[in-house]
Order: C-alpha cells, then structure tokens, then sequence
C-alpha cells in the first residue's frame, strides 16, 4: 500500500473526475474512497488512491496531475497520507 | 480513514496560513576534522560537510514535495569552530580562512546558512576563543552564508563580562565591515547565555559536543495558523483560549515531527530535536505580535503584553511536547522586529520599546531580535544590553540572546530594509545613559544561587 491523498479545488465543471480517474486508471493507480463537498462555492473533491502499482516516481505523478487540473481551470495536488494521519490522528 | 474536512483543514493552513516547516538543520561534529596544519583542516571540513550534507538540500525538496508541505530552509549547524581551529589557528585571519571554507560548503551543497562560527565562553576564554571572536567581523563581512554565535554565560556559570564587553566591540565591528549593506553582518551574529547544543534556528545554531556525530533537527513554524484559530474564538475565556493554542500547536508540530522522521530515515542521520518554536517572517499574517493582538492587546508592547505572550509560550510547549517524541532547541515564541510585520507596525507607531522587549523576553524564546538601532551606539552600551539580557537568561534558567545590529550612518527615525526573510526594521532610540564603568570592570559576575527564588 503505498497511500496518496489527491485533491481538487476549483469552479465546478463538466469531467473533472472524469478526467482525473481517467489519468490514474491508466497508471495503475486503484482508487480506495471518494469524497467531494462544496466550500465557499467552490468544489472540492479529496480521492484516497494506492499508488503503489503505479510504474511512474510519484513527483512525475504529482506533475502531470497538476497539469491535467491547469486544463481544466482547477489545482489538483497530490499528497503522501501520513501529513493528514499524523495531524488529526494521536 | 482521513476525511475530507480533515484534509481541507490542513491544506488550508498551509496555503492561506503560512503553515511551514521552516528549517531542516543537519548538526554536524567536525571535532575529529582538527590538525595543526590550517590547509589540511580546512580541506577536512570540506570534504566531511560535503560528504554528510550532499543529499541534505535535494532530501528536503522531495519531502516538501511528497507531503505537500514548505520546507523554507535547509541548514547546516557544524562544531563550534573556535574548538576545532585551535591547534591551526594562531591569527584571527587563520580563522577567517576556515569560514571561507565554510562558505564554500554551504555555497556547493545550496544550504540557506551555516551555523557554527561559534565559541563557547561562558566562563572563561582561551586563547583560540579569543583569535575567533576577534576575527567575526571580518569573517562575516567576507562570507555570505556563514552565522556565528559567542556564548558569554549560562546558569551553572555566571556570566563571563570580559566576553561581554568583547562582544560589544565585535558587534560595532561587524557593524562597521558591513555598512554597505545596511551592517548586515550584524543579523547573522548573536550573543547567547545558556544557548542550547541542539538549535536548528539561525545565527544560533551550532553543533554542541554533547551530540552525535551527525544529527537531524528541525524547526517549525505556524504563527499564521495560531492567529487564525484564535480570530475564529472572538471573546472565549482563558480555558478555551488556552486550549485552542494547544490543540493548533500539536498540529504543527506533528508535521514537523513527520518531516524530522522522513528526513533522518533518507538521510540515514539520526533524528535530534524538534524546537517547538512559532517563527514569524515578514509575510502579512505570519506574525505572532499579530497572534498577541489577537489574544486582546491593541498593539504588541501595550499593557498586558508580556502576560499575553507568557500564555502563548506556555500552551506552544505544552501542545508541542506531546506532538514531537524528542524535544529541543530554543522552544518557544520568537519576538524579532525586523522579521515579523506586527512587530514593525508597533515600533512604527510607538507602541513598543527596546525596554519593553526586554521585558517580553523573560517569558519567551530567545530574547533581543532583529533590533535596527543607531549606528553611532556605543560599544559599552551595547555590552550593556547583552549583559542585560544574559542576566535574565542567567536568573530565569533559560536561553536568551541578543542579536542587534547598530546601522552604520543611520538614526532613529530611518528604517533599514535587509531583504527575504530578514525583512526591514525601523532604527530605535537606546537609552543613552552611560554604563561604561559597570561593563570595563573585568571578571566575571558569579553563577546565581538556585534556592530563595523571589
């Protein structure tokens, strides 16, 4: 298990999650959980993937997602789970 | 499993709070780098920093990237030099020699600064102590990465006043080498009493000879997410106030703690310390006078401040000691001026005094930070000050330091502008009274007697 946090943060638009599990089915990468919610009117989705099948180094990864957000008007950003456990979990 | 709130919050405090790590420092023994020869000793420290720190800066930059979290700055803190110079050094230049190398390291490997121009002097001088504190000023004014401290006393000790009185002449020094650039020599030179052998923060950090061969400590930061939990709470009572600084500080410091063990696993060194420490910089909403003003106080320096930075301190350690499994450093709050923008705007609006400073560091970190004051300030004042705050240091059991720089052609009324995480400061009137016959007195003023506390 090698777990990632990805979330996207934008305005709302048509295929954003498309888009995005598009990108990690066909780097092997398995989606665990799925969560979205609107802040503030913006949408903000969190996934919980298993990178650890995934061929690439996480920080190409990490950039090509980004990039895949740039197209569509909103950040995505990958993030290792510990920095979320170790802070709200004791 | 984490949740979604969970992880906004988080990410929230990193990109609107200014949550950072704010330094990874690799503490480095160079003790077994000593020879008679200065060639070879220099050539020693050169390859056993460059060996040690070689992934040090790029480690870092994957961590930040992994997890998603700044880590501002990479460093070095190395064996106070004045210990691993003596057999080669017979001249302050010999000295300036090996900060030149020192540089140079740091130049190569990237780090922001390097620590460990240093000498411990807490009760006596010997006489390589003496050849490289004289040799700071040129030392400071010929590097560009180096920091130096001089340690002049400690509790167990007392406080060595012929250091002291040096150092009043090594700050001017420094001041005058470097009045081109605004004497900034003088920000990367602070005078301690009781300095700890684990700091990762800058100009203090040195390696102490109390550690292992190699160490990794780190610092963290987070005024901003303070400030903000605090904004959310308006008029709670101290019970709540207190708790929320706690829980707020806990999670700071885990991320710190995280990046520590992540660190010191890649690096294969060994993990130190975390210093618990709310570091401003000079970014609007990265300050803790703001956090103080938050608390209830109309400007840092009014009435009420020193109580109000007192509870902060206190609830910083105590939510950061059960985040982090080792615990070190200076912990605490940092009041610099030139490094924090609320700190500014008092000074600016006359809210906030070097006296009153030197009060609020009786109950916080460190002590006198970042202060701009007029380059025409004599040196037996300035030993005046240190031998000031060394003393609280002394009597309180605690570090406290002082890192003034005098702007050479500059007065009160004009401002000085360092730049980057230095920030700018306005130049502060010094009571002008004379000290000159407490500060020429030789010797040392005796350890303090640790019964009849009052």
């Amino acid at each position: 298990m090698n777990r990632t946090i990805i979330t996207v943060v934008g305005k709302d638009t048509v295929g954003i999650i498309a888009k995005v599990c598009t990108y990690l089915a066909d780097n092997n990468v398995n989606i665990l959980d799925i969560s979205q919610t609107i802040v503030q009117e913006y949408f903000n989705m969190m996934m919980i993937v298993d990178m650890a099948r995934m061929k690439k180094p996480f920080e190409v990864a990490a950039g090509e997602l980004a990039e895949i957000g740039k197209q569509l008007g909103v950040q995505v950003k990958c993030q290792r789970e510990e920095i979320f456990d170790k802070m709200h979990r004791i | 499993m984490i949740n979604i709130s969970e992880v906004i919050e988080t990410n929230k405090m990193i990109e609107h709070e200014n949550l950072d790590v704010r330094t990874i420092t690799m503490g480095i023994n160079l003790l077994d780098c000593a020879d008679g020869n200065l060639d070879v000793l220099c050539q020693n420290i050169y390859y056993k920093i460059t060996r040690l720190a070689k992934d040090l800066v790029q480690t870092g930059e994957n961590i930040s990237k992994e997890f998603g979290i700044p880590i501002v700055n990479k460093r070095i803190s190395i064996t106070p030099i004045s210990l691993v110079g003596s057999s080669a050094c017979q001249t302050p230049d010999d000295y300036v020699a090996i900060a030149t190398t020192l540089d140079k390291c740091a130049k190569e490997l990237n780090v922001n600064f390097l620590g460990g121009y240093s000498a411990v002097v807490s009760k006596g001088m010997t006489a390589s102590d003496e050849l490289l504190i004289r040799s700071i000023p040129k030392a400071l004014a010929q590097t560009e990465r180096i920091c130096s401290s001089v340690n002049v006393g400690s509790t167990k000790t007392g406080i060595n006043m012929d250091a002291v009185r040096l150092m009043g002449d090594i700050v001017c020094q420094t001041a005058q080498l470097t009045k081109e650039r605004d004497s900034l020599g003088c920000a990367k030179l602070v005078v301690l009493c009781n300095a700890p052998d684990d700091n990762p923060f800058m100009a203090g950090a040195f390696h102490g000879v109390s550690e292992a061969d190699a160490v990794i400590n780190v610092g963290v930061s987070g005024p901003g997410v303070v400030k903000y939990a605090l904004q959310q709470l308006q008029n709670a009572d101290f019970e709540l106030l207190c708790e929320t600084i706690k829980r707020t500080a806990f999670k700071i410091t885990r991320v710190g703690q995280l990046v520590a063990q992540e660190a010191s696993r890649r690096l294969g060194v060994p993990f130190g310390i975390i210093d618990l420490s709310l570091a401003p910089t000079p970014a609007i909403g990265d300050s803790v006078a703001d956090i103080i003003k938050e608390i209830g106080v109309e400007q840092a320096g009014a009435p009420g401040t020193t109580a109000a930075l007192a509870l902060l301190n206190d609830q910083v350690k105590k939510g950061g000691v059960m985040a982090s499994s080792y615990v070190g450093g200076l912990s605490g709050a940092f009041i610099p001026v030139s490094e924090d923008q609320g700190m500014i705007d008092a000074v600016e609006c006359g809210a906030l005094s070097i006296e009153k400073l030197e009060a609020m560091t009786c109950v916080c970190s460190v002590g006198l930070d970042m202060i701009a004051i007029p380059g025409d300030t004599r040196p037996e004042t300035i030993a005046g000050i240190i031998a000031d705050e060394a003393a609280i240091g002394m009597v309180n059991q605690k570090t406290t330091a002082v890192r003034i720089i005098p702007v050479i052609g500059k007065t009160v009324g004009q401002s000085v502008e360092f730049g980057g995480l230095l920030g700018h400061a306005p130049i502060m009137p010094v009571n002008s009274f004379s000290c000159e016959r407490f500060v020429n007195r030789k010797g040392r003023i005796p350890a303090p007697i640790h019964s009849f506390k009052n």
